[in-house]
């Protein structure tokens, strides 16, 4: 009875391995990318207090054409346009489609600092 | 169907990660693994996070002995008198009640055959996969006059944001107008290549305002400036003219404590207040686990997931791992790695593919007064050939000149990089 089990667990496995999409297909990597940006635009793209902008929800094309002109040095910037270069135009798309499927809500907040002295 | 050996051997690493877990922490049987997490600064609390929000089926648990997380970055601002230690000081309540388990506790072994962490307190927890992210420790070896408590006590870093921070802001307070600060820098690498020259803007900003005719020699070890010259000499220059003596090659070769004097190789340095940031080197818990070789300071790592390269099975994140070219010590670094790490560890966990060409990139702000900021950055991405992350080409770089535009994006900075790692 054991072996028959582990049998099937096996089978399941074997199956999720042969059905497993390469990396670049699962949308994990486009995540991956967008993740990369998070750190001053916020988790998901949703900026805390809105500063620098949220990415979330916004439209693709809007999104790519934006990033594109950073990378020209067209769209005038303190930073952005040194990060955009960064990216190659495949990862900027898949960036710019990874914000615009996020639904736009206000930022979840960082836990309030505590104040005080 | 086929039965071959390396399913079977993730099958049963997977079985065995839930019969633990089950019999570990009470949850569900249905846990898909168990990552245990050391240390919830920058880089283990953000990567904490996103284990739990990509993966929601991974138990995770943060092993942190502070009761409260404070940044390290703006913490220079606090001694400048532009910030309150209160201001870069966050609860975990929030980690927690996204389903981060934290355990206020110090991590004081790590058993990898057996995939267990041992706590001060004696208890230890189970891991499938361990997530090692401890900063640094300071190396007091060669500084003899700093080796005792008492002394370290007198003598600060204040290089680790907290405590230190608070005393050393009290230290310039009771300082005469006239005094001298004298502020050592040990050499690159350490953490946060630009904060040594920032702090100094701080605290020329602070006695600009407070005590104008005091002095700031700075002994650096280095052979110049290690990040942003010409911006932060733009300021040394132009709003602290006068202010600050910087010396450069200056190897420190003892501090005598009771004489208030950094000793040189060739020099004595007597100040009102002294600081020195000592040699810094993975923190201890990494160097005990066995992740830093012999002889090196810092913890190699593979770039795709974060893992150890010399212990399988424990990831290293942040400030303790061995940089890779062009890659600061910094928050948003740490940041970068926990996500990548995240990622690769869930992937690992559930046998799928890891992703093959992972992407960081970095974003430093730095305050020359309480306004004015300017930046670094760069990009990195994974060099399949050279089985290393390096920097784009082309891509990254400096601010023109500090301005307050970028003083209002340092601050948005912080609120969503505190966001991934705390909300």
């Amino acid at each position: 009875m054991k072996l028959i089990v582990m049998g099937a667990c096996c089978a399941v496995v074997a199956m999720t391995s042969a059905a497993a999409p390469t990396y670049a297909q699962d949308g994990t990597q486009a995540r991956s990318l967008a993740a990369t940006c998070f750190t001053c635009h916020g988790n998901e793209g949703r900026s805390v207090g809105g500063v620098p902008p949220s990415l979330a929800g916004r439209g693709r094309n809007e999104l790519l054409q934006v990033l594109k002109e950073f990378q020209s040095g067209k769209r005038p910037a303190t930073i952005m346009h040194q990060h955009a270069k960064g990216y190659t135009d495949r990862q900027l798309e898949l960036i710019a489609a990874y914000f615009a499927g996020v639904k736009p809500m206000p930022a979840s907040g960082a836990p309030a600092a505590r104040g005080g002295s | 169907m086929r039965w071959n050996r390396r399913e079977f051997v993730k099958w049963a690493a997977a079985s065995a990660g839930v019969a633990a877990v089950s019999g570990c922490s009470g949850t569900s049987g249905r846990a898909a693994g168990r990552v245990v997490v050391i240390g919830g600064g920058y880089g283990g609390a953000t990567a904490a996070r996103y284990v739990k929000e990509w993966s929601p089926d991974i138990d995770v648990t943060v092993v942190e002995r502070s009761s409260e997380f404070v940044s390290c970055p703006l913490s220079n601002l606090v001694l400048g008198g532009n910030a309150r230690i209160g201001d870069l000081t966050l609860g975990y309540g929030r980690l927690n009640a996204r389903g981060v388990r934290i355990v206020r506790d110090e991590a004081v072994a790590v058993d990898a055959g057996r995939r267990e962490v041992r706590l001060a307190t004696g208890h230890t927890l189970a891991y499938d996969r361990l997530i090692v992210s401890p900063g640094v420790d300071f190396i007091y070896d060669g500084i003899p006059g700093l080796r005792s408590a008492e002394a370290q006590s007198r003598v600060l870093h204040a290089w680790k944001a907290g405590p230190q921070t608070v005393a050393l802001r009290k230290q310039l307070e009771a300082m005469r107008d006239g005094g001298v600060f004298v502020f050592h820098i040990p050499t690159a690498p350490f953490r946060c290549p630009p904060g040594p020259y920032e702090r100094v803007c701080q605290v020329a900003d602070y006695f600009r305002r407070s005590k104008p005719k005091s002095k700031i020699i700075v002994l650096d070890s280095n052979a110049d400036l290690v990040s942003k010259k010409g911006l932060f000499l733009a300021a040394w220059n132009g709003l602290y003219k006068g202010m600050i003596d910087y010396r450069p090659n200056s190897e420190l070769t003892d501090v005598d404590v009771k004489g208030m004097t950094v000793k040189l190789t060739f020099d004595d340095v007597k100040g009102d207040v002294l600081n020195v940031v000592p040699p810094q080197r993975a923190g201890d818990i990494a160097r005990s686990a066995g992740l830093v070789k012999d002889g090196e300071r810092w913890c190699v790592i593979d770039w795709l997931t974060c893992e150890s390269a010399a212990v399988k099975g424990i990831h290293v994140l942040g400030d303790a791992t061995l940089s890779a070219s062009a890659m600061p010590k910094s928050a948003s670094m740490a940041n970068q790695h926990a996500k990548v790490c995240a990622a690769a560890v869930i992937a690992l966990i559930k046998g799928q593919p890891v992703n093959p060409e992972p992407m960081m990139m970095n974003t430093c702000y730095s305050f020359v007064d309480g306004k004015s900021v300017m930046h670094v950055a760069s990009v990195h991405a994974y060099d399949p050939a050279q089985k290393t992350i390096l920097p784009v080409k082309g891509a990254g770089g400096l601010s023109k000149a500090a301005s307050e535009l970028e003083g209002t994006y340092a601050w948005g900075w912080a609120r969503n990089i505190w966001s991934e790692a705390l909300g």
